[in-house]
Order: C-alpha cells, then structure tokens, then sequence
C-alpha cells in the first residue's frame, strides 16, 4: 500500500558536530552527539534556546548537510531529505493558496493514482480531525487546526520518523494540552518513531518515552532520562512530579539558577 | 442597498468635490469669465461627448486604442514572465544580463517612439512595440522581485517533500509570487495605457490619441478635452477590472481581502 517497505527503522546519530560560519567566525553549535532512536519510540529533546534543538532536526530531515558525524536511519546514510523523513515546523507553513485538503495532497508524490490521492488525503484529514475543513483556505483556520493539517501533510507518505520542531510552541495553553493528546493519539495509530523539540519540559515527559536534555552551545546530549510511566500520563501524579525535578535539576545544573522555581 | 448606502456617507466628498469644481467652471463660463475657445463649459463638453458617442467616433478610436494595448500587453507580459522567471532563478543568466538591462530599463518608452517608426514605419507594429517594451519592464521587474521574495521557509516543505524543479516552480514559486506579479501587470497595463497614447499623438491614423491630435489641428477644443478626459476614465476602468479579477484569482491572499 505504501511506497516505502515499512519494516521499521533505527535512527541512529553517531558523533555528530556541527558549526556555522558567520562571515569568518566559526559558531559551534553541536558537539559530538550520540543518540539511538528505536522503532516506534517518541523522543522529546529539550535544551535552552539557541543551543542548536532545531539545527539537530533539520540535519536528521536532511535540510543542514555540511557536519561531522553521520546519521543512519536502518542502513541507509542520510544525506538529503526523503519522504521516509516528514517534518512539521514551528509555523505550520501551510500554502496559503491551496485548500486543505491541496495541501494535505501535496505532501503525496506523483505515482499515486487521482482515486488514491483523494483517499489518502482523506483518512489523514480524518486521523487529525479535520474532514469538514477539506475546501477550506489555511487562513480560514486557527493555530492550532493548521498545525493539524500540517501533521496531516508530513504523514501522509507514512514517514518512518516525524520531526516535530516546537510544533505546539505557538499556540495557547489549552490548545497545546488538547494538541499534545491528539498527538499520541496519532502516534499510537501510525506508529511512527517521533523525534519531538519543546521549551516545555511538562511537555517533553508527558509524551516522551525518553527525554533528552541537551547543553547550552557547543550542545551535547547532557542526559538522557527514560520516562517510564505509564500512558496516559497524568501531569500531576507523584511519579510525573518527580521526573519534572530530575529533569529540572539537569536542566538549570549548568544555565542560570531561575530566581524561584516552585512545583 | 445598505452596503451602497455606507459607502456614499464614507466616500461623500469624493463626489461633492468634482460636483461643486464643475458647477463653478460652468457658472464661470456662463458668466464669460472664460472664453469658450479656450476652455468651453462642462455642459457644452458634455454636449460635445454625447455627439462623439452618438456618432459611434468616440468609442472606435477608443476600441483601436484598448486593442492595441491588448496585443502589445500580452506580448510584453508574456516575454515579462519568461525573461523575469530565467532571471530570478539562474545567477548566470542574471548575471549576463544585468548591465544591459541596467542601461535599457531606465529609458523612458516614449524615447523609443521615433526609433521604431524609423525601424517599422508608423503601422500598428510600431505602436504594438512600443507598448510591449513599455510592459515588459514592468512586468520583468514584478516577476523577479516576487519570485526572490519568496518565503524560504515554503521552499524547504517542499524540498523536505522530494519535490522536484518542475513541481517547485509551479506549485510553489509562481502561486507565492503571483501576488506580487499582478502588481506589477497592473502597474504594467496603466504604463501600456499611457504610451499608446503618447505613440498615436506622434504619429498615427487611428486611436484616441490620433484623434485628440486631429482636433487640434482643427482647433476643435472641446473634442480635443473630451478625448483627454476619456483617456483618464478608461484607465480607471481597467484598472478596477483588473482589480476584481485580481480578487477572483487571488481568493486566497488574505491581505487583498483587508484593503
Ligand atoms: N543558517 C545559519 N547560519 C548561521 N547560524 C545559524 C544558522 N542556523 C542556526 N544558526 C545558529 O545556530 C544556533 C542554534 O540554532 P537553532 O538550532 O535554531 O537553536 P534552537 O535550539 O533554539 O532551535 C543559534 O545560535 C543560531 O544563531
Ligand atoms: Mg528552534
């Protein structure tokens, strides 16, 4: 049914460095990262701003190729983007002169027949909840639902891995938390492996198997802390609370001390 | 009904102004504060237009001119898109080109007006000349700007989406520059307008601008203004047409729906 043989893959990132040259001066912003991402896992990474979350994400999607280290998915050496790759951005990046459903389309290659297109289109309109907003215009939509309509255009090659860049860091607390809940909803039926960035550390563990804590520039991968609760998660359980102050310890060891932080 | 309503109370003074100019001009010439030869009442201007279309005069020259434009518009916007799409997209090609379209594009369209009757006498192919140079730097200069302007960020959905050249420029660099590329038709088809006028006045047997040089000759004033001023309100035509076919084509573009 897909193009893609789905026997799922490992994402491996092995070593790697990277550095941007602005005019002559050379900016460090990874160093030496080593991360294995199991089949099916969903993995939130954290760090502070600017530390190179995003940077990470578009080498794995293949956008960023000048680096030192490699990153496999299965067998395969990424050294450009492919469907097997999707990501969802910041903004939802939506065309603003293509319906929903067009853009939810486009994301599709050319060997799919007209019929299979409009299938395909549908049941990923339907797995984000968006059906009736098939002929609507992206303008027509809140934050949040074309965020959705996003997700929807990054699955539907059926993607071993989803890059998900601080994809909730623009919408509002409710819309988030709902958001975060129509994710794993989505995760449990695609069963893709997910690679997500956030600022929100609640957010992290909430849908994180693992949590990556990365350091601030040159970063590295400071910690890797497993999430071992049980799904779904609640945020104020005695478990959930303890995870946020391991984390929380990891995360300020190093950048500035908050003023106050209570939990 | 409401809606027409709203917009008169708004725009009031649009109309009062024009209104109350006119009502002057013509108290003034009934008074013989102006001599007719020179600048002859609105009612007799009037009078002078309802003959012109009567006689059918007015709106054939008229339709000989918005033909011309037409044919030489298409022609300039055409090579306009092409040349501007190669432009904006291939540095050498760009390069290649830029000090002599650095040199061409400044020069105003009227200059070129004695060269082409030299080149191509003074038929319709000079003038239909005139009006493609006239559009094609307008629309060249749209095109490029609105493709270079383009936001990166939709370039690298579709890249991370293996799309290919083909698919890239057509489904995602001509539709997010097309905004910008109407502005520049727009702006392309009012300095068509304009030079198709100034070539029939130099030199032509047809069209508006022909016509307003035929009565001067003639010393016939009043048609030599109504001539001016239809020039004036066929512009504005065209450009609101354009305007509402903008809106129906870009029915996306949520900044057109503001303004
Ligand atoms: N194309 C680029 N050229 C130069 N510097 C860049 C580029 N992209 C990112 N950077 C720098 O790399 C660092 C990491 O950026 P980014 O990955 O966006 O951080 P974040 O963790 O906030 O997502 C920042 O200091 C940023 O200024
Ligand atoms: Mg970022």
């Amino acid at each position: 049914m897909s193009m893609i043989a789905a026997s799922p893959q490992t994402l491996t990132i092995k070593g790697l460095s990277k550095r941007f040259q602005i005019d002559n001066d050379f900016v460090e912003v990874l160093n030496d990262i080593d991360l294995e991402v199991t089949p099916g896992e969903f993995v939130s990474i954290i760090g502070p701003s600017g530390c190179g979350k995003s940077t990470l994400l578009r080498m794995v999607a293949g956008l960023e190729q000048e680096y030192q280290g490699e990153i496999y998915l299965g067998d395969e050496l990424i050294k450009g983007p492919r469907v097997n790759r999707g990501m969802v951005f910041q903004e939802a990046r939506l065309y603003p002169w293509l319906t929903i459903e067009n853009n939810v389309a486009f994301g599709l290659g050319h060997h799919h027949s007209a019929e299979e297109k409009k299938r395909i289109v549908a049941e990923h309109l339907e797995l984000v909840g968006l059906s009736s907003f098939a002929k609507a215009y992206p303008h027509q939509l809140s934050g949040g639902m074309q965020q959705r309509v996003s997700i929807a255009r990054a699955l539907v090659n059926r993607p071993q891995v989803l890059l998900l860049d601080e994809p909730f860091g623009a919408l509002d607390a409710m819309t988030r938390i709902s958001m975060q809940q129509e994710i794993i909803r989505i995760w449990e039926a695609e069963k893709t492996t997910i690679l997500l960035v956030t600022h929100d550390i609640d957010e992290a563990i909430f849908l994180g198997d693992r949590v990556v804590v990365m350091s601030k520039r040159p970063a590295t991968a400071k910690a890797v802390i497993p999430i071992d609760l049980p799904r779904p998660r609640d945020r104020n359980s005695y478990e959930f609370v303890q995870v946020r102050k391991t984390i929380y310890s990891n995360f300020f060891s190093e950048v500035e001390v908050p003023f106050s932080y209570s939990i | 009904m409401k809606k027409i309503g709203s917009w008169l109370r708004e725009n009031l003074l649009a109309l009062v102004v024009p209104i109350l100019l006119l009502s002057v001009w013509e108290a003034a010439g009934q008074l013989g504060w102006i001599r007719a030869a020179l600048l002859p009442r609105p009612s007799a201007i009037a009078q002078v237009l309802v003959e012109l279309i009567a006689s059918g005069e007015l709106f054939i020259h008229l339709g000989i001119s918005i033909l011309r434009v037409g044919q030489g518009f298409l022609i300039g916007a055409f090579l306009g898109v092409l040349v501007g799409v190669q432009i904006a997209l291939v540095k050498k090609f760009r390069i290649a080109l830029s000090l002599i379209f650095g040199v061409l594009r400044p020069i105003p369209v009227i200059a070129w007006i004695p060269v082409l009757i030299l080149w191509m006498g003074i038929d319709e192919g000079s003038k239909i000349t005139v009006i493609a140079i006239g559009s094609f730097w307008t629309v060249l200069v749209s095109v490029v700007q609105g493709i270079r302007s383009v936001d990166k960020k939709y370039l690298e959905v579709a890249t991370i989406l293996e799309k290919d050249q083909k698919t890239l420029l057509t489904k995602v660099v001509l539709p997010a520059a097309l905004p910008a590329i109407f502005t520049g038709v727009r702006v392309g088809i009012d300095v068509a307008w304009r030079s198709v006028v100034a070539a029939e006045l130099i030199a032509a047997a047809s069209g508006i601008g022909y016509m307003i040089m035929y009565a001067r000759e003639l010393s016939q004033i009043d048609v030599v203004l109504v001539g001016v001023l239809s020039i004036g309100l066929t512009g504005v035509l065209i450009d609101q047409l354009l305007l509402l076919l903008e809106k129906r084509l870009l029915k996306w573009n949520v900044n057109l729906h503001e303004s």
